[in-house]
């Protein structure tokens, strides 16, 4: 490839000349991952970043082995060649964990990472180039080329004429553009668009809980919505609280009673944040006739509970602490607003089982994960309903 | 302004204290309100979504305020569209949403003269000589036909032998100037501009130049945001004092307004504190809760105005950062609130993964 190198940085790694895939899960690769993980845990800059941390711990052996297990590979598999990732501007850590799902498939790599200085970035790549540089890591070291490139140059091409599997994150108006770009043939693409997010609670469980659990459950509900302001595609917007009618007006008071006292005191909310959601609620207001009052003591929690639930609700979206709330007596009718957008259900004191027959009985087109209170943040190699190792590997049919 | 109100208009811009004042405009604005409300969905709708009861507004503070941004979202109108005569847009950066701001004839004719009641109590009623800081081509060219050519407009009315003082492209007219004030010497002169249009193509090239308009007896306006001239490190009493050491013996006044209530200004005195004209009020807002904070405290800037009749500009929150220095005793002398203004709010680095190719 030849690359025009004032346009170009390369954070980690260098060009990629010779392509070859190693089947997933290789011993190199996890071992790899392991010294990687400890090299960070160890870099007193690192330390700072919890979101650092989390791409650490996430790489350490006993985790990976977890996966590989779970995994379960019966088939020979190797990974598909080069895979080009374009990774989102926002989330400064995502690039990495894109990198080692590509890794552990066995690919080689090309990560275009956002042109905004994240120091996470520097300091992940810092770290990744002190491992790449050690001997018994040279076979990884030719798999890797982290990129930093302007989103208008011609690079997007050039990679894309050249992978085997292209990841695109960052949404609907990015994976359009993206596609402007053609793939070879037999290149598969695997693309995050928008998505929308709910959760379900049951108000008798939430109001039996005691202090504790009281905290946990708003800790976790934090975690999955304020954390990231609330935009993460997995962030759910629609609060579905299941029961009867008393259990659920006692429910919301104590859990927002709780919510609230935690986003006081934990919440970085400059005025910008005020100003948007506010504004948020507005357009929302008008655009959606059937979204009731506004429910809020001041700016910290915004909700506003529909009476119906209307057809197009994955458009009904809030940011830092707008929440859209429904009561439901029965949970299948649900079935009026899933569609192939939806992509995260989180639940509280509700029977996964019964979450399960519901997507499987009414043969919803959306809902990629079900997963407790907490959780609807945690990126793993399942994720959008993908299986991130048998996407980017392809099976070898020997019989 | 409704046709209820307007023999108002004739008010001393500055003469009334705030149990008067307070009293005026809770009546014409809950007029409005209800004005608004029947007339315009979007904003009936966002009434009701904020469950707004007008028992129980008690105070200006206690009145629904509409985010300014909305009018980038909505076309936002209380009156029929046929009796829209003229449509202003917000100069915005580009790729950015443009507000749609838009006047029937009794409202425009409301801001003109709201303006012109303003400006007669800075500099009189009789029409002064007038230079205008800028081109005359901001006032032609379509292209530019936004706020700033609006502006232009709007303010040459109150001037008579109106002289742009940049041509084409934006070089001092520096021979026809000099004639234009050898003409006018011994008058008083006033002039107009954008502050940064001023710093940049007046004050800069003058200075570049070494020289000096020898300006005797001149009042000069500007208007426009601070934060290419913050960037620059430039304070208002450095930029003021450039701006004497170019023009001469001059008062300078820099103005606030928007695009979305135009007219209403607000100006700043001798003192360099803004202030409110009758027509107009400021309320600073705690973005925390949106409560109203007191004199001194800092916070959103809420602007009011009586003057929005075709469209629910009446009460509108910004994203300025501002606070109340004193009521109705500054030392100018002139009644009302008085306040600065701190630029805008930070725009947040946002988190999540929502589309993000774009850096």
């Amino acid at each position: 490839m030849i690359l025009m190198a004032n346009e170009l940085t390369y954070l980690a790694g260098n060009v990629i000349h010779n392509v070859k895939p190693l089947p997933p899960f290789c011993d190199v690769v996890c071992r790899f991952l392991d010294v990687f993980s400890s090299e960070l845990l160890h870099d007193q800059s690192c330390k700072n970043y919890p979101d650092i941390t989390a791409v650490a711990f996430w790489a350490r052996k006993g985790n990976i082995n977890k996966w590989k297990e779970r995994t379960n590979l019966n088939e020979l598999r190797l990974g598909r060649g080069v895979a080009f990732h374009i990774t989102p501007s926002n989330i400064p850590v995502q690039f990495i964990f894109s990198y080692m799902f590509g890794l552990l498939a066995g690919n080689a790599n090309i990560v275009r990472v956002t042109s905004k200085e994240f120091s996470q970035i520097t300091l992940i790549c810092d770290v990744l180039n002190k491992v790449l540089n050690m001997d018994e890591f040279s076979v990884i070291r030719s798999m890797t080329c982290i990129v930093r490139y302007p989103r208008e140059s011609d690079y997007t091409k050039q990679f894309s004429e050249k992978c085997h599997v292209r990841l695109i994150w960052g949404g609907d108006e990015t994976i359009a553009q993206i596609r402007q770009c053609p793939l070879p043939p037999r290149a598969i693409e695997l693309v995050f668009p928008d998505r929308y997010s709910l959760a379900i609670l049951s108000a008798e469980i939430v109001a039996e809980v005691g202090t504790n659990e009281l905290c946990r459950l708003a800790q976790n509900f934090y975690n999955d919505t304020y954390l990231m302001d609330q935009n993460a595609c997995s962030s759910p917007q629609l609060i579905v609280w299941q029961g009867e009618k008393d259990a659920i007006v006692y429910a919301k008071r104590k859990f927002w009673d709780a919510i609230k006292r935690l986003v006081v005191d934990q919440y970085d909310f400059p005025a910008i944040k005020a100003t948007s959601k506010y504004l948020n609620f507005c357009v929302n207001a008008i655009k959606y006739p059937q979204t009731g009052q506004l429910v809020s003591s001041d700016n910290y929690l915004y909700r506003v509970q529909l009476e119906k639930l209307p057809v197009n609700c994955d458009e009904l979206r809030g940011q830092f602490g707008l929440f859209y709330e429904y009561d439901s007596r029965e949970l299948a009718e649900l079935s009026l607003i899933v569609n192939e957008k939806y992509q995260t259900l989180t639940y509280y004191g509700v029977d996964k089982e019964l979450l399960v027959k519901m997507v499987l009985h009414n043969q919803w087109l959306g809902i990629d994960r079900i997963v407790p209170m907490g959780r609807a943040l945690d990126m793993d190699l399942l994720w959008d309903g993908y299986d991130f190792i048998r996407e980017m590997s392809r099976i070898v049919d020997v019989r | 302004m409704l046709e209820k109100h307007l023999e108002y208009l004739s008010q001393d811009p500055y003469g009334m204290a705030r149990e008067a004042k307070q009293e005026y405009l809770r009546k014409c604005l809950q007029d409005l309100i209800i004005h608004h409300r029947d007339n315009c969905s979007e904003y009936a709708r966002v009434l009701e979504a904020l469950a707004y009861d007008d028992s129980s507004a008690k105070e200006l503070e206690d009145l629904p305020f509409l985010p300014v941004q909305l009018f980038k979202e909505f076309e936002l109108m209380s009156v029929p569209k046929s009796a829209v005569v003229k449509t202003m847009m917000s100069s915005g950066t580009s790729g950015q949403k443009r507000s749609k701001v838009f006047l029937d004839r009794p409202t425009a004719m409301a801001q003109s003269r709201c303006l012109s009641n303003i400006m007669a109590s800075f500099i009189g009623k009789k029409r002064l000589p007038m230079i205008i800081l800028d081109t005359e081509l901001a006032k032609k060219d379509p292209r530019m036909f936004s706020a700033r050519g609006a502006g232009i407009i709007g303010f040459s009315l109150f001037g008579r032998d109106v002289f742009f003082a940049l041509d084409d492209n934006m070089e001092i007219r520096w021979k026809d100037l000099q004639e234009y004030i050898e003409r006018h010497s011994g008058e008083r002169i006033v002039l107009f501009g954008y502050t940064y249009i001023i710093w940049q193509y007046i004050v800069k090239a003058m200075q570049n130049k070494k020289k000096n308009m020898g300006l005797t007896d001149g009042t000069l306006f500007h208007i426009g945001g601070w934060k290419k001239l913050q960037a620059e490190s430039v304070s208002a009493q450095t930029y003021n004092q450039a701006l004497k050491d170019v023009c001469g013996d001059i008062d300078i006044h820099n103005y606030y307004g928007m695009a979305e209530q135009l007219g209403s200004v607000f100006v700043e005195c001798e003192n360099g504190h803004m202030h409110c004209s009758v027509f107009s009020d400021v309320i600073i807002r705690d973005p925390k809760d949106f409560r109203a904070c007191g004199i001194g405290e800092e916070g959103l800037v809420e602007l009011i105005s009586v003057l929005p009749s075709s469209y629910p500009g009446h009460v509108l929150l910004t994203e300025d950062w501002g606070r109340i220095m004193g009521e109705d005793d500054c030392p100018c002398g002139r009644k009302g609130k008085y306040f600065e203004l701190q630029g805008r709010i930070k725009k947040a680095e946002i988190r999540g993964c929502s589309d993000t190719y774009g850096q």
